[in-house]
């Protein structure tokens, strides 16, 4: 804590030594400080994946490049794609969550404040684990360090024949230590918003992101415990000599790659509903205006976790199942665009006739929203599973699902960056880095990813090597590596921003956006009790009704 | 602004909200359901596709004792807690010492099929496709029952010296939710392995 200007914050503490401090954070308890270790864990790993995406980029600058080994070429696109999902994007939504919930139900911690770190350091051990497989990967037969079977480690490329050493074993068992800590955290996330809430917050009444958090931690439930089988099965096979997906005794490889898309479809909502919770909270408060149609939005993102509980095999297109299981997951793939398309049409009626203001998180989920579109389009493309068959496994694919995961759930996770940092750090952002990092970000991301849509309709598969001169790639793979450069400056810029704002920003107030949800109304950063009195709520924008005691919402709901 | 409270209408004296140790409980067992599920997908998907033997029908038989020990101990814990409830601490220490009889003696069971299995039949994990299902399905099984029978061990010790009261019996019950569960599977188990898979 800076001790140059005004104190911030309420915590009255006595000054500790760095052990105490230490100690403090390992053993803590608190949502929020368990929330802020999720963060600063996840961005850590942002860094490392994106530097392992670098390696991957600059590999494929020019034809015929050497920059790295194949067998490195092949860790690379495993640790990135594993990392970024399971010890990034996962756990930077968990942190927003577990610092969030309690703050805008009213309550004073999770349901399980114990259970809360216990998911934390499973999380984060399980995050060692995998990046422990460079040193321990080498196994008794010296072969192989870091994973390298890709990030849905297809069988039989697992087995013991073909995946020597423990590398494979190292990613096996961090999903499956990282499982139980996802599911630990769905646990409280559901316990915590069903039976912590403040007096009078009816479901009715919850803030979007709470209610939006109750529905990922239910596809959590469903979609991550079958991975968790599914790598008890991989275990058992490895280490016992199962036959489950051993196809010489009579077992099946489609049937991990089923079992692993059970859980990885719903994953990509796990990712995604999150992030659309924080364009719900950002866009009404820089639009001046309550959200467009809330119970429909609570309605379309239910009906997203149920269908998209359905739709897994459209990543399975190209193994040959029968016609009938083709045109069953193709129609489920299209209708759970339906229920998304209702979600941007009514974030734009948010934003219709609104006051905006275009604040660094407005700008980043305004992006979003542009960029989503546009994601969903492509996506609605590949799930018709015809067009799937001509491009599947090809750099289209990469280029679609990076648009969901960076344009779509990065953008908005940088939104909710900017937008609670003045809460979490009692401090305002430095607004000319956050815009710096928006454009150059913007910029960045349609260098790479827009332009990556091209080679893969001309054939570019993915996970290649290299590829041979003179066959239309060239150009848009250095293109698409510019990208990647202009990216990494613009990351750069965010956190330089975010160190210098930690330390040196303008005292930010308890509510700098003038917003509507409890949050708000406590201190910044909140004290370790988040609120002296207990909150008690009569309408979805409580700080409203206060500070427009003449016109209260709960006039109207 | 330093307050949320809103006192307008105030009329939330009657505010009660789900306990948190069912709700906890019942997402965990979805949690469980939905791995158990998997485990049980993989079963069915792979009767009858061992290449070779020894199979389900040669060497399994149908375990009645232990199933009517485990699913009655269903029974007793709920006459455990009901007792505990009640105050009748005599009663709940008689019954959950039932309860822990019965599930160790489906333990035990468990145990000795398998040592059947693996000295006489010549089946372990590795042997063909059965047998990887097999032991994966009942070993999940028998490893849930293995932690509950940790805990309501636990529980019994703390009875004798005196520790459980008759305030502790929401918590209690909160755990017969996982013991019921427990006992449902094997139902499921019971009737994939020994029934259908036979």
């Amino acid at each position: 804590m800076a001790s140059d200007s005004i104190a911030i914050g309420a915590i009255d503490e006595p000054r500790q030594s760095a052990s105490e401090w230490l100690h403090g954070w390992v053993t803590t308890v608190d949502h929020k400080r368990l929330g802020i270790l999720y963060i600063l864990y996840s961005l850590f790993f942002l860094v490392v994946a994106g530097i392992e995406a670098t390696i991957i980029r600059i590999q494929l600058v020019v034809p015929h490049n050497h920059f790295v080994s194949p067998e490195v070429f092949n860790r690379m696109f495993t640790m990135h794609g594993t990392t970024m999902i399971f010890f990034v994007a996962m756990p930077i939504l968990f942190g927003f969550g577990t610092y969030l919930i309690p703050l805008m139900i009213g309550a004073r911690d999770m349901a399980f404040p114990r259970l809360n770190a216990l998911s934390f350091w499973l999380m984060a051990f399980g995050g060692l684990l995998l990046y422990f497989s460079f040193v321990g990967g080498n196994g008794l037969y010296g072969a192989g360090n870091a994973p390298d079977v890709g990030w849905f480690a297809y069988a039989p490329l697992t087995s013991r024949a073909f995946s020597v050493g423990h590398s494979t074993d190292f990613w096996t068992l961090a999903l499956l230590v990282s499982g139980i800590g996802s599911i630990g955290t769905a646990v409280n996330f559901i316990s915590t918003i069903l039976c912590m809430r403040c007096p009078g917050m009816t479901l009715g009444k919850m803030p979007l992101l709470a209610w939006l958090n109750l529905v990922m931690a239910g596809m959590v439930i469903l979609a991550v415990s079958p991975l968790t089988a599914a790598q008890i099965m991989l275990c058992v096979d490895r280490y016992l000599g199962g036959h489950f997906f051993d196809t010489q005794a009579g077992g099946s490889a489609v049937l991990w790659m089923h079992f692993f898309w059970i859980f990885g479809h719903p994953e990509v909502y796990i990712l995604v509903i999150p992030c659309f919770a924080f364009a719900s909270e950002i866009i009404p408060v820089f639009s001046r205006k309550p959200i467009f149609g809330y119970p429909v939005m609570v309605g379309a993102t239910v009906a997203i976790a149920f269908i998209s509980m359905s739709v897994w095999a459209h990543h399975m297109f190209a193994v040959g199942m029968s016609s009938y299981g083709n045109s069953f997951f193709t129609i489920t793939t299209m209708i759970v665009s339906v229920p998304t398309g209702i979600k941007i049409f009514n974030w734009i009626g948010t934003m219709w006739g609104g006051k905006i203001q275009f604040r660094a998180p407005m700008l980043f989920c305004i992006a979003f929203l542009f960029q989503f579109l546009i994601a969903g389009l492509t996506g609605i493309m590949l799930g018709a599973s015809p067009f799937n068959w001509q491009l599947t496994g090809s750099y289209f694919v990469v280029a679609h699902f990076h648009y969901v995961i960076v344009g779509a759930i990065l953008f908005t996770i940088f939104g909710a960056f900017y937008y609670w940092f003045p809460k979490m750090t009692g401090r305002m952002y430095h607004q000319g880095m956050a815009r710096w990092h928006f454009w150059l970000f913007v910029i960045g991301f349609h260098l790479t990813f827009d332009f990556m849509h091209i080679p893969g309709l001309l054939g570019m598969p993915r996970r290649i090597y290299t590829y041979e001169p003179g066959r239309g790639w060239d150009i848009w793979n250095f293109i698409v590596t510019v990208g990647t450069f202009v990216q990494g400056v613009a990351i750069l810029f965010f956190v330089a921003g975010l160190i210098w704002s930690m330390f040196k920003g303008e005292p930010a107030g308890d509510d700098p956006w003038d917003a509507w949800t409890l949050e708000w109304s406590t201190t910044s950063p909140p004290p370790y009790y988040n609120f002296a009195e207990t909150p008690v709520v009569e309408s979805r924008r409580p700080l409203w009704d206060i500070k427009h005691p003449e016109d209260p919402d709960w006039k109207y709901e | 602004m330093t307050s949320a409270a809103i006192t307008h209408p105030p009329d939330h004296t009657d505010w009660i909200l789900p306990s948190r140790g069912r709700v906890g409980m019942y997402v965990l067992i979805a949690a469980e359901s939905a791995i158990f599920l998997i485990f049980v997908v993989a079963y069915i998907f792979y009767i009858g596709k061992s290449e070779y033997g020894p199979m389900p029908k040669d060497v399994l038989d149908l375990p009645i004792f232990n199933t009517v020990c485990l699913l009655s101990s269903s029974l007793t814990i709920h006459l455990a807690i009901r007792a505990l409830r009640d105050a009748k601490l005599g009663a709940f220490k008689l019954w959950w010492f039932v309860t822990l009889a019965l599930g160790t003696i489906f333990l035990i069971g468990t145990g000795r099929e398998w040592y059947r299995l693996i000295y006489e039949k010549g089946l372990t994990v590795n042997t063909n496709l059965f047998g990887t299902t097999y032991y994966s399905l009942v070993g999940l099984h028998a490893f849930h029952v293995t932690v509950g029978l940790t805990f309501i061990a636990l529980a019994m010790i703390l009875a004798l010296l005196g520790k459980v009261q008759p305030e502790h019996s929401e918590r209690a019950d909160v755990f017969a939710m996982y013991w019921h569960f427990v006992d449902a599977v094997w139902v499921v188990v019971f009737t994939v392995v020994y029934v259908v898979g036979r």
